[in-house]
């Protein structure tokens, strides 16, 4: 069977990685930002008697620039090895995937053009004549829509009869004599020497090593023009791009946008931009407690009524007595609270987040915070990393690379944890309604919706403040610039994205809570259960922790809660119900009653609840997060000072309601 | 005329961009190329950023680099 190896170019929205999900089924999430998949992802596809192998590169706006994507993009075009490059262009603006196209011909020979979103074009009134384009460009071009999954087939076509062709040759005016002349010097079959000649030219240090230490560059260039060599280079690819695309893009009705700007309008402006952007959350953050709430009990009880069947069989195979104990009031016990406090919020969350992100919003959203990240010398686009953090702040620090600058990149790390994740929301409720809401409030729901808002609220000044802060103190400089495209507004197809969210996100979170709760279970039934003159572990670290607590307007049991609820959050109120009632193993909730009179038994009061909400919001990232902080920044420092800042507020935050306010 | 002065909804086209402003590549690769028209289309809230309607497709940019762009309205 015939093997070709393809890589997909394109821009940032073009539909590149709806196109290769189609392609490979291997669904990854599609996202609306550029430098969302920052690595290159590979997938494989058999069709008549061909197989095909796709690397699908990072959103990219040139292969001039050296930002991070577009780095990790021109250097698989360069090096890697492949048969064919397919250029992913946008229908409805040609010129930018156009100028892409010539820039790839520039480096590799055999090239297929392979325009999306035809449909949208269709329905703009834009036209296209593509056999002028083809004819022009001198390569196949595929036609497709891939949200309707049309002409994948004719695409599969092209690459397979594509053909090798010369090197794009572009006329570079002024800048034509010295590139041939610094050509004439380099001696390679494998690229294309015009190429790395205009590399020297531009004086792109990284690539001139490159070429070095392959021994295809082998002496130092002085070359002074009198030109501004990459004005140049750029005016000349864009009056290229012009002279192909002349006459083959015509407009029916230039008023296209209209009715999108119009909803824009209403997005962004000055009165109704940031309530509508809270409402959006609010309503989030309902449908989320209202949805979780059934489902949740349902698992619940499920997951309890195997318990007695698994003790039976553990008892069945002879296991020791005490293994038993600590498999299933241990690790089976805390593994099916983890899942089932954690699976129905995520299910609906992950879906809805993953339809506003499809369907464009948020960048707008980033569009209408910006201004206040800019005060804070922070990036805009923080705001699309906190709304990812609200998800699961793992996720909303591995997506700060969407940052550009690494200084901004790094606040908006160290600040993601003020964003409360989804496995925060359930406890938090629990304590909202048993302290603030009552229980048979006909509004119940929609007033813990509105709380739980407010404490997102002050999550967020927290964040402006630590950006803040940080840029003046240990993260000094200036802020960079904040560039975003704001893609026109594209409805997704709801069944895929609930599919994939739940698929590539929800599952994917819910593994490595898993992961992390069946140590943490065997650490709890540790401390519960081994005894010391007499006592359990549990008893001596409660008393130690408790004149700190009491400091906090809490006690010590509170604080050993949210220790041990290290690695996983949601743990930390069965951990709590456990030490108050002196069990040996985590105490179901599902009375919300009963868990309000164990908590005014042993002394809570509305200060209390206040207190434990903000140091339960404000304490240090759970482990996994922590991981992944350790693994973006590459730092034990950041790391470190990712704990310590969340801390030292909730701490602080404690303080001030224990002493002033109350 | 910098770019960040223009108004709602004003054509403009580009005459040139800083030489020497670091965000320069950027702005290139996004399209703001002098002899490129540009459409002001929508403001945020703080009336900063801005962002602009170029080659068919809409960019934000901050005050501060829009003002590297310089910019003359349509002769016609
Ligand atoms: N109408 C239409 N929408 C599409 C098409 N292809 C992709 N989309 C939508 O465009 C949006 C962005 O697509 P995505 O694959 O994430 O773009 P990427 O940034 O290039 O990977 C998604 O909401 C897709 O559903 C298409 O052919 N037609």
């Amino acid at each position: 069977m015939r093997e070709i190896k393809v890589a997909l170019v394109g821009t940032p929205n073009v539909g590149k990685s709806t196109i290769y999900n189609a392609l490979t089924h291997n669904h990854e999430h599609t996202g609306n930002w550029s430098g969302k998949t920052v690595g290159v992802s590979k997938g494989e596809c058999e069709y008549l008697d061909t197989l095909y192998h796709f690397y699908d590169l990072p959103g990219t706006y040139s292969l001039i620039s050296k930002s991070r994507e577009e780095v990790v993009a021109t250097d698989f075009i360069v090096f890697a090895e492949f048969d064919v490059a397919v250029v992913v262009c946008d229908a409805t603006s040609l010129n930018k995937g156009i100028g892409l196209v010539l820039q790839t011909k520039e480096i590799c020979k055999n090239v297929v053009v392979c325009i999306n979103l035809i449909d949208e074009a269709e329905k703009k009134g834009i036209h296209i004549n593509y056999s002028l384009l083809e004819e022009r460009l001198g390569c196949k071009v595929a036609l497709v829509s891939a949200k309707n999954k049309k002409g994948l087939d004719e695409l599969l076509m092209a690459i397979k009869t594509s053909k090798e062709q010369a090197y794009l040759d572009v006329d570079y005016g002024v800048l034509n004599e010295t590139i041939r002349d610094i050509t004439k010097t380099i001696q390679t079959s494998k690229y294309n020497p015009k190429w790395i000649a205009l590399k020297i030219l531009e004086n792109n240090a990284y690539y001139i090593q490159q070429f070095k230490e392959l021994g295809i560059i082998q002496k130092e260039y002085e070359v002074s023009l009198d030109y501004d060599v990459h004005l140049e280079v750029v005016l000349h690819m864009s009056k290229r791009v012009k002279d192909i695309l002349k006459d083959v893009v015509t407009y029916d009705n230039v008023h296209y946008n209209d009715k999108m700007r119009k909803i824009d309008k209403i997005l962004t402006s000055k009165i109704w931009g940031i309530p509508i952007m809270l409402l959006l959350l609010f309503l989030c953050f309902y449908l989320t407690i209202v949805g979780a709430n059934y489902p949740s009990d349902l698992l619940f009880s499920f997951f309890s009524s195997l318990e007695k069947y698994i003790m039976m069989g553990l008892e069945a195979i002879h296991l020791p007595n005490i293994l038993v104990d600590l498999l299933v009031n241990g690790v089976y016990k805390t593994l099916y609270w983890v899942v089932s406090v954690m699976l129905p919020p995520m299910l609906i969350f992950f879906p809805i987040f993953s339809f506003l992100e499809d369907l464009g919003v948020l960048p707008r959203i980033a569009f209408n915070m910006d201004h206040t990240f800019s005060k804070c010398k922070a990036c805009g686009k923080q705001a699309l990393t906190m709304c990812m953090g609200i998800g699961c702040n793992a996720v909303g620090v591995t997506g700060a690379r969407i940052i550009d600058s690494k200084r901004e990149r790094l606040i908006a790390i160290l600040t993601n944890v003020f964003m409360p994740c989804n496995g925060k929301f359930p406890s938090l409720i629990a304590i909202i309604t048993c302290f603030f809401v009552g229980f048979h409030h006909t509004w119940g729901s929609l007033l813990c919706a509105l709380i739980l808002t407010g404490f997102i609220l002050l999550g967020i000044i927290l964040t402006f403040l630590v950006s803040f802060v940080l840029s003046k103190t240990i993260l000094k400089g200036e802020p960079s610039s904040f560039t975003i495209e704001l893609p026109p507004y594209r409805m997704p197809k709801i069944l895929d994205t609930i599919f994939y969210s739940i698929k590539n996100r929800a599952i994917f979170v819910l593994g490595r809570a898993v992961k992390v709760a069946i140590p943490a279970g065997v650490l709890i039934w540790v401390i519960a259960n081994v005894y010391i003159h007499g006592l359990p572990i549990l008893n001596y670290l409660i008393n130690a922790l408790n004149p700190v607590g009491f400091l906090l307007g809490l006690d010590g049991v509170i604080l050993l809660a949210l220790l041990l609820g290290f690695p996983a959050n949601e743990i930390v109120i069965p951990i709590l119900l456990m030490c108050y009632l002196n069990s040996s193993t985590l105490i179901d909730m599902d009375n919300l009653n009963i868990l309000k009179d164990i908590l005014v038994s042993n002394g809570w009061t509305i200060k209390t609840a206040i207190c434990f909400i903000l140091l339960f919001m404000y304490r240090f990232p759970c482990s996994t997060t922590l991981l992944t902080i350790h693994k973006e920044t590459g730092s034990k420092f950041y790391t470190l000072l990712s704990v310590l800042i969340p801390l030292s507020m909730g701490i602080i935050l404690c303080l001030l309601v224990n002493y002033i306010f109350l | 005329m910098k770019l960040n002065q223009i108004n709602l909804d004003d054509v403009v086209t580009i005459l040139s961009v800083d030489k020497d402003a670091s965000i320069k590549r950027r702005l290139f690769d996004l399209g703001f190329i002098p002899g490129e028209e540009v459409k002001c289309v929508l403001m945020s809230p703080a009336h900063n950023p801005v962002a602009y309607e170029i080659n068919g497709s809409v960019i934000a940019l901050r005050g501060v680099d829009a003002h590297h762009i310089e910019v003359a309205y349509e002769r016609n």
